[in-house]
């Protein structure tokens, strides 16, 4: 069994084992959860299809959120992204394209997976499924992926945080970037070694990210994050499979999330009582959404 | 924790503490009443579920979990007019509640036999919650196992009854948290006991036939 304590033990396990994370973790669970793999695999599969129909219901050229704030980002950025592909070239804008839609997807009340939480669960669908895509990436092949994706976020939750309110959104968004970054890594013929680099070099990227969300919504600006998450976890996995590694052990970047999350004051720690919350354009829109209502 | 913990709840949107939270302290309201519909539901907001409900569909999807409705079912954004269809008469109310955690809800509920409950219970962050009342008295279980509440007397030898009981009629039934709390000395007591498996409905009944036990019930899962 593994502890998912350490990252450092899921590299060293998958090694000698000669095998990829992603197969040693779905031995591991099938264990743990008394379910055979193929069970584990296909319930994965399932998450993986509820992924691609947020992508559908939030490049929807009527996606408004439930308050009204935000709508409408991944019908647009798709257009833009098929038209021209525009600076980042089709294939990172049409990834964009559907993290802003899965973002837009949890804003309005649609069906989402939380990965790991739903304010950033825009960031491994926009990674994965646009290598299916895009890519014409085997489907077995990015589903696997999601158990080395899971498994470095079940670490991250044992060693740091996942959640806005203990470690900003370099827990949330910061998280789900990494996660992304080494399941691509994975996906893209990555050791498992490389896995782990590609996951501190995300991390390492948004160390510092609070959450600090206006008028206490998952909008603004957490669904451009997920785009940021995501820009970052391309980049990280393209570096390492260039050759580029971390100089920082990604155990010891969880340990320096968690310090950092630690120190961060609690006005920005998911409270919108700080950063984006408090500017008088945040305040302004929070008496948009709630202003008239708080009487009654 | 497993990997669908991270790579999952599947649900609605927006927020997993906000919203899939909330829906699943109405599910436990809705296994209070054995999944029949109240003929009326009083849910007070408290703390930042009181601030921030109506951006997150914290109401909806109280009042979804309370109809039965999952943290993935789609009919939570329409649960007013679910509500109004089924006609239940419901109603929110913010008041903050000394003490408790910031995003926690109380749901007061009438059925049409005039029987009354409660429970009121906090979302802590991911999707997960915490059960801290039930019928006014105190409790702590999380939802994610199933749970056997057993209503009864405080009396000597009933948490002795009952664990016996478990255990000499089911032997691979593990209790994996055990909760005690009583009105007063010789009053009305619950017992909150999660366990690691799903426990046969015939316990239940069991249960209830021990002496002093008002009542027992099942919650399963949420």
């Amino acid at each position: 069994m593994l502890s998912y304590e350490s990252i450092e033990e899921l590299v060293a396990a998958a090694t000698e084992a000669g095998c990829s994370i992603s197969e040693l973790v779905l031995k591991d669970q099938a264990a743990e959860m008394e379910s055979t793999e193929l069970e584990i695999y296909e319930k994965m599969e399932l998450d993986y299809e509820v992924m691609k129909n947020s992508v559908r219901m939030g490049q929807d050229k009527n996606q408004r959120s439930m308050s009204g704030l935000t709508g409408g980002e991944g019908y647009k950025m798709r257009a833009y992204a098929t038209e021209n592909g525009g600076l980042c070239g089709s294939f990172l804008s049409g990834a964009i394209a559907r993290a802003l839609a899965v973002a837009g997807c949890n804003a309005s009340m649609g069906r989402i997976v939380a990965a790991p939480t739903a304010g950033s669960c825009g960031i491994l669908p926009g990674c994965l499924i646009s290598l299916e895509e895009e890519r014409g990436i085997d489907p077995k092949k990015i589903v696997m992926s999601m158990f080395t994706a899971g498994a470095f976020g079940m670490v991250t939750a044992f060693r740091s945080s996942i959640a806005g309110a203990s470690g900003g959104c370099q827990a949330e968004c910061g998280t789900a970037s990494a996660m992304a970054a080494a399941a691509l890594t994975e996906v893209m013929g990555g050791t498992p070694k490389q896995c782990a680099d590609a996951f501190s070099i995300a991390m390492g990227n948004q160390l510092g990210l609070v959450c600090d969300p206006v008028a206490g919504l998952v909008e603004i600006p957490c669904i451009k994050r997920n785009v940021s998450g995501l820009v970052i976890a391309f980049s990280s996995a393209d570096m390492v499979l260039a050759g580029i590694f971390s100089e920082i052990p990604a155990d010891e970047c969880l340990d320096a999330m968690r310090e950092v999350g630690d120190a961060m004051p609690a006005a920005l720690k998911e409270t919108a009582c700080g950063g984006f919350a408090t500017t008088p354009t945040g305040e302004r829109l929070k008496k948009q959404v709630f202003g008239e209502r708080k009487e009654d | 924790m497993n990997i669908f913990d991270i790579l999952g709840p599947v649900m609605i949107g927006p927020s997993s503490s906000h919203t899939a939270g909330a829906v699943r302290i109405g599910r436990v309201a809705n296994k209070l009443m054995n999944g029949i519909d109240p003929e009326r539901v009083e849910i007070i907001l408290s703390g930042s579920f009181a601030e921030t409900y109506r951006g997150h569909g914290t109401d909806r999807a109280l009042l979804a979990g309370v109809m039965g409705y999952r943290t993935f079912s789609p009919e939570i954004r329409d649960a007013f007019d679910i509500a109004a269809a089924r006609h239940i008469d419901y109603e929110f109310r913010k008041e903050n509640i000394k003490g408790a955690h910031p995003n926690t809800a109380q749901i007061w509920f009438r059925m049409k036999d005039g029987t009354e409950g409660m429970v009121q219970g906090a979302s802590v962050g991911g999707g997960n919650i915490l059960v801290n009342k039930i019928n006014g008295m105190d409790v702590a279980f999380t939802g994610d196992n199933n749970t056997v509440l057993v209503m009864h007397k405080d009396t000597p030898g009933v948490i002795a009854a009952v664990t016996n009981l478990i255990h000499w009629n089911y032997q691979d039934l593990n209790i994996a948290n055990f909760h005690l709390s009583r009105e007063k000395k010789g009053g009305n007591a619950i017992m909150a006991i999660e366990v690691d498996t799903v426990p046969p409905e015939k316990l239940i009944d069991e249960l209830k036939g021990l002496e002093h036990v008002i009542n027992a019930m099942l919650i399963r899962r949420v």
